[in-house]
């Protein structure tokens, strides 16, 4: 059975359909590139899926409907790492990624989960953040920022990872570190991604399946070899990929 | 205070706790009378165990007059600055405060009123105000919230601030109007406006002390939430936090608190936006320091600005919010220069 499923999903603004009856499904260890130009609705999908806009289909978490989960019981499966933070407050690194065990313990009076600890220690690690832990987020740069709130997530030690464009801004060097880090975290613990990506040299690196859409419609879903063919492309982009980026990538051999 | 401890220390309940004392016993001897604090102190013990109390003009100054009313200014202080602080931390905005949301200009608008046309409860003569302000408060943030959420139906922030904003403009309108058909109890009515605790009851501090205690506790105990709002709203959601549900539970307890707040002192400015400010650059932005730290901090700064109102041009009193604007914002100012040359 696949861990996630989506049926139909269709997102209205207004009149407007942005998403319009998307279907695929997500198996346990697979990484999922969901692929299109700007405006094809990639972002969107994301946020249905951690129910942060209205849609109508379904989103199903191993056959349980999402919309009856609990905010808590979702973020204990979906971790989202996004493109940027803006922060406004001094809080320490620890702090950003303590946060990340809230859905263990949501109340006050719940009791403390014995793996707190042990987990946050584990995310600070991992990440390269031991030193920085008690260093204000408003002083980091760019990449110790992505790579904090990448901590947040291991601490909250979800079943999949939604990210959406989350290594857009950095410079190359943090971009290649986020995403090893990443695919550490997927081959060590068995755990799955869903990927919004721009860069398709990437997707292509890192992904096992792809979803392909443009204006809000599914083009071709599955396997990413697949998906990502010669015409698909030419319908969605419009131009011939393949010659396109070997013509980019050739200008690198020495 | 080391950074690495989240939660509020008993070390810190005694170092915020002794100064509010201190400034507390300060502000209750010193007045137009100032009175040793030898006797106030025993004077106080005394009534309190119902052991004969001396008599003399001194002693009702301070059990009839000065203890009710700075009793009543800790609470305001406290409960402003508590709201100030959780409602920055909400909508991720420093410039934010209990009145965001505009529903203490409406809990002003429903006293104006009642000034402006005599509206009393017949036994309670001035219970009046109080009940109306109350009362519009409540209409207000129900209004307040209905039209948000037909707006928005995430209830976004911008749509919170956006709504407060032109509420509020709405509401001072209809106080001037008001106040143009009433012009003989303009200074009255301009006093209350700008906030004052002359003339508080025991009663007062009751009721404050129970809406400190309920409300309070319910902002208090949603510590960790607001800092996961105050990283981000998105952040929030995505590590699990209910994030409609807390908003409109601190925007309503908050409303509330502030509702009382009001209708027993008037609008007093600046208390919360300030107070959570200093407060942060000494415990940081952690709600789990930052707000307990805050209702201690507000209680002393309201109460060092009500020892001012009644004592810099003596006989002649000020009201507390011109005292507190003024303050407010020659550290407002002091504190955005300093976090720019932080950063």
């Amino acid at each position: 059975m696949p861990i996630l499923e989506v049926k139909n999903l269709t997102v209205r603004y207004g009149n407007l359909t942005v998403v319009d009856n998307i279907s695929f499904s997500l198996e346990q260890g697979s990484w999922l590139m969901i692929i299109g130009p700007n405006g094809a609705g990639k972002s969107t999908i994301a946020k249905a899926i951690t129910q942060g806009v209205n849609y109508t289909g379904q989103v199903l978490w191993e056959g349980m409907d999402i919309k009856q989960m609990k905010p808590t019981e979702i973020a204990k499966r979906i971790g989202v790492l996004t493109q940027s933070h803006l922060m406004g407050y001094s809080f320490t690194v620890e702090e950003v990624v303590r946060l990340g065990r809230y859905s263990y313990a949501p109340s006050i009076f719940s009791p403390k989960d014995d793996q707190d600890v042990e987990r946050v220690e584990d995310a600070l690690e991992k990440t390269g953040l031991i030193e920085l832990r008690n260093q204000s987020v408003l002083t980091l740069s760019g990449g110790e920022l992505q790579r904090t709130f990448l901590a947040q997530i291991f601490a909250q030690d979800p079943l999949l990872l939604l990210l959406d464009e989350p290594t857009n801004h950095l410079d190359l060097l943090y971009q290649k570190q986020v995403l090893s880090l990443i695919q550490d975290w997927i081959r060590t613990t068995g755990r799955s991604v869903i990927s919004v990506v721009h860069d398709l040299s990437l997707a292509k690196i890192y992904g096992t399946d792809a979803l392909l859409i443009n204006k809000g419609r599914q083009v071709a879903a599955g396997e990413i070899e697949k998906v990502l063919t010669r015409e698909n492309l030419h319908t969605v982009y419009a131009m011939d990929v393949n010659d396109w980026m070997c013509s980019l990538l050739s200008q690198w051999q020495d | 205070m080391t950074r690495s401890q989240e939660s509020f220390r008993p070390r810190d309940f005694l170092l915020f706790g002794m100064t509010t004392v201190a400034v507390f016993a300060l502000c209750v001897c010193v007045g137009s009378v100032s009175i040793p604090l030898k006797d106030t102190a025993r004077l106080i013990w005394n009534s309190i165990w119902g052991l004969p109390v001396p008599e003399g003009i001194s002693n009702s100054i301070i059990l009839s007059v000065r203890l009710p009313r700075v009793i009543c200014v800790a609470l305001v202080g406290a409960s402003l600055s508590i709201c100030g602080g959780a409602m920055q931390g909400l909508l991720k905005n420093p410039l934010a405060d209990g009145s965001t949301l505009g529903v203490s200009s409406g809990a002003s608008l429903g006293a104006v009123i009642a000034i402006a046309f005599n509206i009393t409860i017949p036994s309670l003569p001035f219970a009046g105000t109080m009940v109306m302000a109350i009362l519009f408060a409540f209409i207000s943030l129900m209004l307040i919230l209905s039209l948000a959420y037909r707006l928005d139906y995430s209830l976004s922030t911008n749509t919170i601030i956006l709504i407060g904003v032109i509420y509020s403009m709405f509401v001072s309108a209809t106080m001037s109007l008001v106040i143009t058909f009433a012009q003989d109890k303009l200074k009255h009515i301009t006093f209350w406006t700008m906030g004052s605790l002359q003339g508080s009851s025991y009663e007062n501090a009751l009721v404050l002390l129970g809406a400190l205690i309920l409300f309070g506790g319910v902002i208090l105990s949603r510590a960790r939430e607001l800092n996961a709002f105050a990283i981000g709203e998105d952040n929030a959601r995505h590590i699990g936090v209910n994030v409609k549900g807390v908003k409109l539970t601190i925007l309503i307890t908050v409303s509330a608190l502030i509702g009382v707040c009001v209708s027993i002192g008037g609008t007093i400015a600046f208390v919360g936006l300030v107070t959570p400010h200093m407060v942060r650059m000494i415990v940081g932005p952690n709600h789990r320091r930052l707000l307990p730290a805050s209702i201690f901090a507000g209680a002393i700064f309201l109460m060092l600005a009500d020892l001012l109102a009644r004592i810099l041009f003596n006989p002649l009193e000020l009201p507390i919010g011109v005292v507190t604007s003024f303050i407010g914002s020659f550290v407002f100012v002091i504190i955005f220069y300093r976090s720019r040359q932080v950063q």
